[in-house]
């Protein structure tokens, strides 16, 4: 017997979507100076809006604006009274949930039953838990008085617009900094969105400037002379050139780059939960995530039993209209990363790797990408090395704890890891040997303001969230 | 056909192997099983298919009723509603039970016979399951000579987490023995196991043991049914018929009062143990106040607008 569900799209009359969107700068929005981009919808490549961008001038005008803010008002305010400020963004963020949150999938693809139930209730919390830390600085292990950097610069990518924007401003406003951030090209919509909710909660003018741009704005941003401190979240690539330009001239820099993360499961798991956390470690958000547990490496004794339930569990994931809200896999990004994916697949069936893909059905428009699972993986083909940035999983085999830590290190990222065992010591064990700035016991992708978030060697530096993440904002 | 006798033979030998095999099925994680749970509650079920859920968990009603105060008027009416659950609309599907104390299945099977509503009858001293073997048998072969064609047993929880699973085997064992034709549900009280690890070994044990269906609770201890514990129960199924080729039913019972219950219930099935147990013979629902929710929201849909309790009748 079967029973298809119904179609049960969220109204996207709800995302209030305007024809026109401006950068926000020095507290108002204006008509940025460079060329204007159109954002489209990836589930439909239907124009969405035209955004206008920043120009290297307006970069500047708005650092500028950040440093008067910084030096006349954000910077010598009390914590006590910024936080009054920080905790209104959060609750209207919270009061606009829906609003962003359809906003949020038709910009970005994402399912809605994601950026509803996880974006933008996360992006609320790193505000609200913040807005707690601003008047208890002198608490947080920096010594007395810790002094704010002054105006921060921050790139962020596509793949959690809000999200991303909130855990980038939330920290620095909460420690007195002022803010310019560029919203990825693809995704400006909700930022510029939040802005509008800066500018209702009266934060003062150039506290925070939203500058929608490519990448070329971006660099113009973090190499601009006053700028104190440069938080990047993207890939591995640019990092490096933002780290390599940024060398010598004494500014503040935490990157936040690529992954190729290991979940490792051993035979002592729980096999449901370990497919569920597999599941959701590489189809959440279409596997557009940095830390995706993109390398499942599986103890030999219980493969095949795991593979064969994954794969059944794989198959029930439904792939479609992002707004349906029982959509699990949404539409990928944008046509070149799904260009990415399709050439990585590629390189993967070349190398010998067994590749299966969901027999679900795809829509014919827009740009998807059916969860897509590799067996017969080994450490030396590029889906096992390289990062998709898609729902492709990679499944790699051990036969030991000490294989599988040696297979897990054996990148040049170290931004996440997952560990499944029913033994609480091997969890301890595995959590000291893994190098990955995260490391999940027992579950995947969970995000919490309160827990730092970063990663090692390729996979970036400093931290954000929690305490450790303050110390980025702080001249310490 | 595989068989699950010669599949798990060699499992059931003893009482040692048995434990072996409980304690060696991979563990629950609470905190995934939950995650997950609530994730699936989340579907979100409109039109036809809210329509067709509707109808397909009236059709998986066990419609209950089990006080000390019953009496053969309240079983008789309860089976008139059994039979035609609106009377307004003879398109509404029957109710797949009743389920009644032994001394009322008697009553219950005069009503019901020939209309394809079966008689369940808890069974085994009920609900605590505190009594001799001897009795528990007895209990059962009275329900079964008076007719029913479903048997609800208790599984001894006491035996149970003292950890003597041979004689909760046996005892489920006997008791499939003395139910003849009558297909047998095994209650596990699951709010008496208290850990999903443990949910998930009294549903093995239950399944090794021959129950053609396993159920949560005896809807007198609290928790009854949850959402976490059947999926752990469905899982178990699915993991069963995957192993031997045997279908089995799952049963929640006690607490699941409204459609949108009911409807999560049913996409669990639907995703957790597969499309094949959207089926009365393997899934029902052990309710009473459940049925008269369903009805209204079937009008509701049907007529545009919510019309009251005062439009269905009490049964």
């Amino acid at each position: 017997m079967t029973w298809e569900y119904a179609p049960a799209p969220e109204s996207r009359d709800i995302a209030n979507l305007k024809a026109n969107y401006r950068m926000f700068l020095d507290g108002e929005f204006v008509e940025g100076a460079g060329e204007p981009l159109k954002t489209v919808n990836p589930a439909t490549e239907e124009v969405l809006a035209e955004v206008s961008t920043a120009s290297p001038a307006d970069v500047d005008r708005a650092v500028k604006a950040a440093k008067r803010a910084q030096d006349r008002v954000w910077g010598r305010m009390p914590g006590a009274e910024r936080a009054k400020y920080i905790f209104r963004v959060a609750r209207m963020i919270a009061e606009r949930a829906r609003e962003l949150a359809v906003l949020e999938s038709l910009d970005n693809g994402k399912p809605i039953k994601e950026s509803r139930d996880t974006d933008v209730p996360t992006a609320a919390a790193h505000f609200f838990y913040h807005a707690g830390w601003a008047d208890k600085l002198d608490h947080a292990g920096f010594g007395p008085d810790p002094r704010p950097v002054g105006v921060a610069g921050q790139v962020i990518p596509w793949n959690f617009p809000l999200l991303m924007a909130a855990w980038k401003i939330a920290p620095a406003l909460a420690c007195g900094n002022t803010v310019v951030l560029k919203p990825a090209e693809t995704t400006p919509l909700t930022a510029l969105v939040l802005a509008e909710i800066i500018q209702q909660a009266e934060l003062p003018p150039g506290v925070v400037n939203i500058l929608p741009g490519a990448g070329d704005i971006g660099a113009e941003l973090v190499n601009h002379p006053g700028v104190n401190k440069v938080a990047f979240t993207g890939s591995t690539e640019v990092g490096k050139i933002i780290q390599r330009s940024l060398a010598g001239t004494g500014k503040k820099l935490t990157l936040e780059l690529g992954g190729k993360a290991a979940n490792i499961v051993f035979d002592d798991a729980p096999i449901d939960q370990a497919v569920e956390g597999i599941v959701n470690g590489i189809f959440f958000n279409q596997g557009h995530v940095c830390c995706a547990g993109s390398r499942l490496l599986v103890q030999e004794s219980v493969a095949e039993e795991v593979l064969d339930k994954l794969r059944k569990r794989v198959a029930t994931l439904r792939i479609g209209d992002p707004l349906d809200k029982n959509t699990d896999v949404g539409a990928i990004n944008s046509r070149e990363q799904l260009a990415k994916i399709q050439e990585l697949v590629a390189s993967g069936e070349d190398e010998g790797a067994v590749r299966w893909t969901s027999p679900c059905p795809v829509p014919d428009k827009g740009f998807f990408f059916a969860p897509t699972v590799f067996a017969n993986v080994s450490q030396a083909m590029r889906i096992a090395r390289e990062e998709i940035f898609g729902p492709v999983l990679s499944v790699l085999t051990f036969r030991t704890p000490d294989e599988a830590v040696a297979k897990a290190n054996n990148t040049p990222y170290g931004l996440s890891a997952g560990v499944w065992t029913e033994k609480g010591s091997r969890i301890l064990l595995m959590a000291d040997r893994l190098r990955a700035g995260v490391v999940w016991a027992n579950t995947f992708n969970r995000f919490d303001p309160t827990a730092p978030f970063g990663g090692y060697q390729e996979s970036g530096f400093g931290r954000e969230g929690g305490r450790a993440g303050l110390e980025a904002y702080l001249d310490v | 056909m595989k068989t699950s006798t010669r599949e798990f033979a060699d499992v059931t030998r003893d009482e040692t192997s048995l434990r072996r095999f409980l304690h060696g099925l991979p563990g629950v994680d609470a905190v995934g099983v939950e995650q997950r749970s609530a994730g699936l509650g989340t579907r979100s079920i409109k039109k036809a298919s809210k329509m067709h859920a509707i109808d397909l968990a009236i059709s998986m009603v066990d419609l209950t009723t089990l006080e000390g105060a019953d009496t053969p008027g309240k079983v008789r009416s309860l089976c008139a509603k059994a039979r035609r659950p609106d009377p307004d609309r003879p398109e509404v599907p029957k109710v797949a039970a009743v389920c009644v104390y032994p001394d009322m299945v008697e009553t219950a099977v005069a009503e019901v016979s020939g209309t394809g509503v079966g008689v369940a009858s808890v069974a085994t001293a009920f609900p605590s399951g505190r009594s001799s073997l001897r009795i528990k048998i007895a209990d059962t072969e009275f329900a079964v000579e008076a007719g029913a064609t479903e048997i609800d047993m208790v599984i001894d929880r006491g035996a149970f987490l003292s950890g003597q699973y041979g004689r909760v085997f046996d005892e489920i064992r006997t008791i499939k023995a003395a139910c003849g034709n009558a297909r047998l549900k095994v209650i596990l009280e699951t709010g008496e196991l208290a850990t999903y690890d443990n949910v998930r070994r009294a549903s093995w044990l239950a399944l090794l043991a021959g129950g053609d269906f396993i159920k949560t609770s005896t809807g007198k201890v609290s928790p009854a049914a949850t959402l976490p514990v059947t999926h752990v129960m469905l899982q178990a199924v699915h993991d069963w018929h995957a192993a031997t080729g045997e279908p089995r039913g799952v049963k929640p019972a006690g607490g699941i009062r409204t459609t949108k219950d009911a409807i999560r219930y049913l996409v669990a099935v639907n995703e957790v143990a597969g499309p094949r147990w959207l089926d009365p013979r393997l899934f029902r629902f052990g309710a009473s106040s459940l049925l008269n929710d369903l009805l209204m929201q079937r009008r509701t849909q049907l007529e545009g607008h919510y019309s009251g309790p005062d439009y269905v009748t009490v049964d």
